[in-house]
């Protein structure tokens, strides 16, 4: 490998939410401060596999508001994963799973595509941007982290030193563990399910719940089925873990995210299983789902298969011999095929 | 040594457990939890992340991949067993906090609804020992008790707009103090100049949980004052060892 050099990723547009993430700011839950990091780890995982950074590596989450970046000083080997997003490379369309070099002056574009709510762009290499607390995890409800706290903004140049080592050509990352239906959304009950009726606890598990409008990276409301407690709905707050779905006065779920705070004083129906997380924060609003009960040891099982899968690394195909839809290929042919490798 | 409840185990998610020693605000319960916080820190089990100390419960974030639940819970019964009254070994803090306008936005309001003088909730507030019983919401977000009965005010029924970095709020029979601006449920009776969350400090979160902590009354004038000298980076909070 050679010596890390700097090259720097320039914003040219950013539209609200796109953050830098990496695999959070841990240890300090109990000061109050949340861990941030990204809303799906496994797609945030892939793309940094994919250029041969950690899992937990620093990378930019994108909204649906999509964001459009260029390489300035040097190129950049870059992967993008998550969602079914609209990729393209100086206007040509791109796989919605992708490594590449981006050379310098090249404009790389990421916009909401048919699905999906989390697009993640990872960078071979570090992120040249100060951490707090350890880590560089955004989270702008209280300025820590990222760029000054913030969502990045169009004009934000980030430093990288880059770890590239040599020019990939372009490739698809093959990852249909990407691609998870949200139909069924799986959850521990706990840790307050005894605050609701066996009923009430039926009712939450059929929903059908629908994932509404008010959703972002702190919680996902949900709308269905009015829910009752059977003991009130006032607690004396406790600990807040990452998919708890808390259950307050009005009946209304809402299901806390990366950007949760660190406790909280409502009744806590259920908490979603590790692996699901990624799932339903893919999930835009509207998308309707329902609840299914798992145990500890199922949910245990699920959490190593996705460890499992991960330790297997993530398998890139160059993209001339990549099974492409027909719309994509169109794409390749009014381009004259000039991409491929 | 005293005889306890065993706490209840409860799962928060396959890589999350609540051990719950109690539903309620009691200084008893925190002690418990406050001990096997210490107990677990100083000993973490292989495979546990953080512990987030409560009220009345601990919160310890696992890798299930790691150590499974019942491994876990069987390591927090022997710890439970072999554990030592926790004796407040916190420090004791002397805070100053500005009740005046425009700083203690709510005192009036608070005053009227509890049927005393503004003088008397600033004496009131600025007598009481006030445990804190935990942190979080916001970082180095406070929670404290020992708020005397004429005093304790319910939340309000719907909140009101966000309250000033290092509000110093009541609510709920309860006190808290907020570093960042938020909307809350609380009423804002004053304002410390110190910072409870201060990256450049070496020791960036001012209080922990087990600290007890006495406000003492300021003008606006040594507000000010003092905020300059906190913005400097010095430590405005006094503590003696307890």
């Amino acid at each position: 490998m050679t010596a890390a050099t700097e090259a720097i990723l320039r914003l040219r547009s950013a539209g609200p939410g796109a953050t830098l993430q990496d695999g959070g700011r841990h240890g300090y839950l109990r000061f109050g401060v949340t861990a941030a990091g990204p809303m799906d780890a496994l797609a945030h995982a892939t793309a940094n596999l994919a250029v041969g950074n950690p899992v937990d590596a620093t990378a930019i989450e994108v909204s649906v508001g999509g964001i459009e970046v260029t390489a300035e000083s040097g190129s950049l080997n870059v992967a993008i994963a998550g969602g079914e997003f609209e990729l393209s490379l100086n206007g040509r369309p791109l796989p919605p799973a992708v490594v590449l070099t981006l050379e310098e002056g090249a404009v790389l574009k990421i916009r909401a595509g048919a699905g999906g709510s989390w697009c993640y762009l990872a960078v071979a290499g570090r992120f040249a941007v100060p951490k707090v607390l350890g880590s560089h995890a955004t989270h702008t409800r209280t300025g820590f982290g990222g760029v000054k706290g913030r969502a990045l903004a169009v004009g934000d140049r980030l430093g990288i030193e880059s770890s590239a080592s040599s020019q990939l050509s372009i490739s698809a990352i093959v990852a249909p563990s990407l691609d998870r239906p949200v139909d069924t959304i799986r959850v521990v009950l706990g840790p307050q399910h005894d605050f609701f009726a066996d009923d009430q606890i039926a009712a939450f598990l059929a929903g059908p719940w629908t994932v509404s409008g008010r959703s972002d990276r702190m919680a996902y409301f949900l709308d269905g089925p009015r829910l009752t407690h059977a003991r009130g709905f006032n607690i004396v707050s406790d600990g807040i873990a990452m998919g708890a779905i808390q259950v307050p006065g009005d009946g209304r779920p809402i299901v806390l995210m990366a950007d949760r705070q660190s406790t909280g004083g409502y009744p806590k129906i259920g908490t979603i299983i590790g692996p699901d997380l990624g799932r339903l924060a893919q999930a835009r609003p509207g998308t309707v789902f329902k609840f299914a009960e798992v145990s500890i040891e199922q949910a245990v099982a699920a959490r190593r298969e996705v460890a499992a899968l991960l330790a297997r690394g993530v398998v890139i195909e160059p993209v001339v011999r990549t099974h492409l839809s027909s719309e994509f290929l169109l794409g390749l042919n009014l381009i004259d095929g000039v991409v491929g490798g | 040594m005293t005889l306890h409840a065993a706490p209840r185990f409860l799962d928060a998610g396959e890589a999350a457990l609540v051990v719950q020693f109690g539903e309620t605000v009691d200084p008893a319960i925190n002690d418990r939890v406050l001990a096997l916080d210490a107990a677990l820190r100083g000993d973490p089990p292989v495979g546990t992340r953080e512990f987030v100390p409560t009220y009345r419960s601990l919160m310890i974030h696992y890798d299930p991949l790691r150590i499974d639940r019942a491994a876990l819970i069987a390591i927090v019964k022997r710890m439970l067993e072999g554990l030592a009254e926790w004796r407040g070994e916190g420090t004791i803090w002397t805070l100053p906090c500005c009740y005046d306008p425009p700083l203690g936005e709510d005192t009036d309001e608070a005053a009227d609804i509890l049927g005393l003088t503004r003088d008397e909730v600033i004496r009131l507030h600025t007598e009481a020992a006030c445990r804190v019983y935990m942190c979080g919401f916001s970082p180095g977000q406070t929670y404290l008790g020992g708020i005397p009965e004429p005093l304790k005010i319910s939340r309000r029924a719907t909140p009101r707009h966000p309250h000033q970095a290092g509000a110093v709020l009541i609510g709920g029979g309860l006190c808290t103090i907020a570093p960042f601006v938020m909307p809350t449920g609380w009423y804002a009776i004053g304002r410390t100049p110190e910072r409870l969350y201060a990256a450049d400090r070496s020791d960036a979160f001012l209080l922990q949980a087990g600290d007890l902590v006495r406000f003492e009354p300021i003008d606006l004038a040594a507000f000010r004052h003092l905020e300059q000298r906190a913005i400097g980076g010095e430590m405005i909070a006094r503590k003696r060892a307890a």
